[in-house]
């Protein structure tokens, strides 16, 4: 297959097949913390998509041409949480700089992707499926469409629940994780996809 | 010292369903019983050596840099979780998977390391890395079992609903990871309004 092909299917395979949140389980804390409103949820997957590009793109870098020829590859895990956790800092300083109006919009939720599993998730997936340079950057755009994609949908469907009339005990967390599985079902008919 | 440290992992503070940390990898491992309860040892085990360790340096790192050092300290002993499950438990290190490494972005670690040892000795910071850690092992065992014993008829590995049942597949996909938390979550909820 041309390789333009190969680099759309892993775009579709990371935003519908294999959807970062739905059918890998990377970055649930945000996915119900920070979903409870559409514009949040955009907010916080330009901040993840910005992000992970970035990590992903430096971890491929530092691993391919740091750790594999030190052969220091059992180091991966620590080096890689320390540049994702850098690379956080440095960009809400940069942003803090460079525009203080988008800094406001996404400040709240720079912080928090530090911890956001699906960043390293990511990094440690693009190495693990052996994918060069220009795969990686693909697969990157995918995984944060996907989760992004993900959030959105979420949020509309919570907005729309706060009306609805739920019984007390399932209110909050829980009808949130029953939505999320139905989304999950609906997201399983992708699979015959590629 | 007091046991009270130990136990609030367990029920009151549960950190899964009642603080709701750590849900990535309650949700993708959990498919069967055995999965869940290698996931909650590891991180027990994690839990355990970086609440020492924070207690231990707690005094000495200055305030600016504490969550990178705490960070760095949980990655090392994740790589040790990593490297000695490989070596000894290969199938379970590859089921778990990429879960593993994750361990370090577990909410709950760095959540304990922060909140609790920097402040507290190291024999209380023990009994709450365990405690917590009991919690987290517990919360999983549940999900993955029932996931396991309907969606599959079996308790680790071993039949347990006979050969008429028709396992319920959907229950070890995805959506039954999601389900099960959602529905376990609500029942919590109740039982605590009832009390």
């Amino acid at each position: 297959m041309s390789q333009a092909g190969e680099l759309i299917l892993i775009i579709i395979g990371a935003v519908f097949v294999n959807n970062f949140v739905l059918s890998r389980f990377l970055g649930i804390c945000p996915f119900v913390g920070v979903s409870k409103k559409v514009e949040s949820a955009i907010g916080m997957g330009m901040a993840v998509t910005f992000v992970m590009l970035l990590a992903s793109t430096a971890s491929w870098l530092i691993y391919e041409f740091i750790l594999l020829p030190l052969s220091l590859t059992y180091l991966r895990t620590i080096v890689f949480i320390l540049v994702i956790a850098s690379l956080v800092q440095f960009v809400e300083m940069v942003i803090q700089k460079a525009s203080p109006s988008l800094y406001k919009s996404l400040g709240v939720y720079l912080p928090l992707i530090t911890t956001n599993c699906a960043v390293l998730g990511l990094a440690i997936l693009n190495i693990d499926e052996g994918y060069n340079l220009i795969q990686t950057v693909f697969h990157s755009i995918g995984a944060a469409l996907g989760f992004t994609l993900a959030m959105v949908l979420m949020a509309g469907i919570r907005e729309r629940l706060d009306r609805a009339d739920v019984p007390e005990s399932l209110k909050g967390a829980p009808i949130a994780f029953i939505v999320a599985g139905l989304l999950a079902i609906a997201f399983m008919g992708f699979a015959g996809l590629l | 010292m007091s046991l009270n440290e130990l136990t609030k992992g367990i029920f009151k503070e549960n950190p899964v369903l009642r603080l709701m940390l750590g849900l990535c990898p309650t949700l993708a491992v959990t498919s069967s019983l055995e999965n869940g309860i290698g996931m909650g040892l590891a991180t027990t085990f994690v839990l355990l050596c970086s609440n020492i360790m924070v207690s231990l340096v707690g005094g000495i790192v200055p305030k600016k840099v504490r969550i990178p050092v705490y960070i760095v300290i949980i990655a090392t002993f994740v790589t040790v979780v990593d490297l000695s499950m490989a070596a000894y438990l290969p199938p379970l290190h590859k089921s778990l998977g990429l879960f593993i490494p994750l361990i370090v972005v577990n909410c709950i670690i760095l959540g304990r390391a922060e909140a609790f040892a920097s402040k507290n000795n190291i024999g209380n910071s023990i009994l709450d890395a365990l405690g917590m850690g009991i919690g987290f092992t517990l919360a999983l065992s549940m999900l993955g079992s029932i996931r396991e014993i309907l969606g599959n008829g079996t308790i680790l590995g071993i039949s347990l609903l006979g050969s008429a049942y028709k396992p319920f597949l959907l229950f070890v996909l995805q959506p039954g990871a999601f389900l099960t938390l959602g529905l376990l979550m609500a029942i919590m909820n109740r039982l605590e309004k009832k009390s």
